[in-house]
């Protein structure tokens, strides 16, 4: 086999760390979706009040178990185990992406790999796309996740004060998880088509 | 020494690594061998140095209130609602039992406030109760307590720490939207620990232990379901 290009060390490390971290991030994510698969507007919300959608990903999916306000069904309830998974996934996202992201500016990777006219061979919906991903859904992701934080929006109330609320935080969440599934699938699909092992053999070692 | 950028970037990161490290909780949770506990240690340890202490979480108004599910509670008989008594003990110069009525003559607070349930959904809900830090005053806590420990009625115990215990917010409930407490919201006390989740804020507690050691109630405590101790996110 032959050795094509590669990218530099420091891409293909924090992309590799990226990778796991988004797969656990998706997988406990959907998890702990699937306790409450119900989304709402503004502060609160809860199986009293009207949601904007329910979800049919779980048996507590319009579940109907209630006397009164006190809950009779026992619902699927595994975030125990999925939100501490979630958090420790979102520190391996947070601290190699804030790295990569002061990395890519101070070598010039954004420059030359996301920005329209940059010296790379990428095609320009491809350089529009990972600048969405990496400079709105990234941020965006973990702002509206911290904004779901009691503790830490106690401390910085502009984090709920941008989003209006904690729900909508928690929607907001949830369209730029929906938004990232696609993103992955097509970046993929894109990697094979082009050539997947050459593709990946640059990305990885 | 030539200072770099990319040396520049990576003191950076090491010294917000060593900010973490300095200020860490001198106690921190057991870990029982789980990498997720872990997890959880270091956003606790994190929270805990990078956030200043005892902030405030928002207050809303009377037209907020919302409907208030009611999960995780047990059938309680009126006479045991009626007959209340609340122990507070350990580490404190005068351990004493209060009915709720002796409560209500301690210094009181109301606030209205968004419960946070780990399952994802809100819901606001005004409280009236005795500052937590007032009880405890009141007792005499001696100055080497680090955690408050709870137990309740159906025997749940769980444990905060002392920068959340004497937060002003964290209070011993006795009142609800105006009314006592219904019997399914934690009647006749529960803690409100605001800037937590919600299955922090234990309904019908009966005792409170003052500790100098981090207790968690071990398998009567959070772990036996695998939940977090700190849940500030």
């Amino acid at each position: 086999m032959t050795n094509g290009p590669r990218h530099a060390r420091w891409v293909r490390v924090t992309h590799a760390i990226a990778t796991v971290s988004v797969l656990a991030l998706v997988f406990s994510g959907f998890v702990i979706l699937m306790a409450h698969p119900r989304l709402y507007w503004g502060n609160a919300g809860n199986d009293l009040t009207k949601p904007l959608i329910e979800l049919p990903v779980s048996r507590n999916y319009k579940h109907g178990g209630w006397e009164g306000d006190a809950r009779t069904y026992d619902i699927f309830n595994q975030n125990g185990w999925g939100r501490s998974l979630h958090f420790l996934a979102a520190w391996l996202f947070v601290i190699p992406g804030l790295l990569y992201a002061v990395f890519g500016l101070s070598e010039g990777h954004f420059r030359t790999n996301f920005w329209p006219g940059g010296r790379s061979h990428y095609g320009a919906t491809q350089k529009h796309v990972y600048t969405i991903v990496v400079f709105i859904f990234a941020p965006l992701t973990v702002a509206s996740g911290l904004g779901m934080s009691p503790a830490i929006t106690a401390a910085w109330p502009f984090l709920l004060r941008v989003f209006g609320g904690y729900q909508t935080a928690r929607t907001i969440h949830f369209v730029i998880f929906a938004s990232f599934v696609i993103f992955v699938v097509v970046h993929v699909a894109m990697v094979a088509r082009s050539g997947f092992v050459r593709q990946t053999r640059g990305m990885t070692w | 020494m030539v200072i770099t950028r990319r040396r520049a970037i990576v003191t950076g990161f090491a010294s917000l690594g060593a900010l973490i490290a300095v200020k860490y909780p001198k106690q921190l949770p057991p870990t029982y061998g789980s990498v997720l506990r872990m997890g959880d240690n270091l956003t606790y340890a994190a929270q805990r140095a990078l956030l200043p202490g005892q902030s405030l979480v928002k207050e809303y108004t009377l037209a907020d209130i919302t409907p208030f599910p009611a999960v995780g509670t047990v059938k309680l008989p009126p006479n045991v609602v009626a007959d209340w008594k609340l122990t507070v003990e350990g580490r404190v110069a005068k351990p004493q039992t209060f009915s709720v009525a002796d409560l209500k003559r301690l210094p009181s607070r109301t606030q209205i406030t968004r419960h946070t349930c780990e399952e994802g959904w809100t819901a606001i809900g005004q409280w009236t109760g005795v500052p937590l830090a007032a009880l405890l005053d009141s007792v005499g806590m001696l100055p080497s307590a680090r955690f408050v420990v709870f137990h309740t009625y159906d025997d749940g115990i769980d444990s905060i720490d002392m920068l959340d215990a004497l937060h002003p917010q964290t209070i011993l409930a006795y009142g609800m939207n105006g009314g006592d407490i219904p019997v399914q919201h934690g009647a006749p006390l529960r803690l409100r620990v605001e800037q937590q989740m919600g299955y922090k804020s234990l309904k019908f507690v009966q005792r409170i232990v003052v500790s100098d050691e981090f207790d968690d109630g071990g398998k009567k405590g959070p772990w036996q379901n695998g939940w977090a101790w700190y849940t500030g996110i």
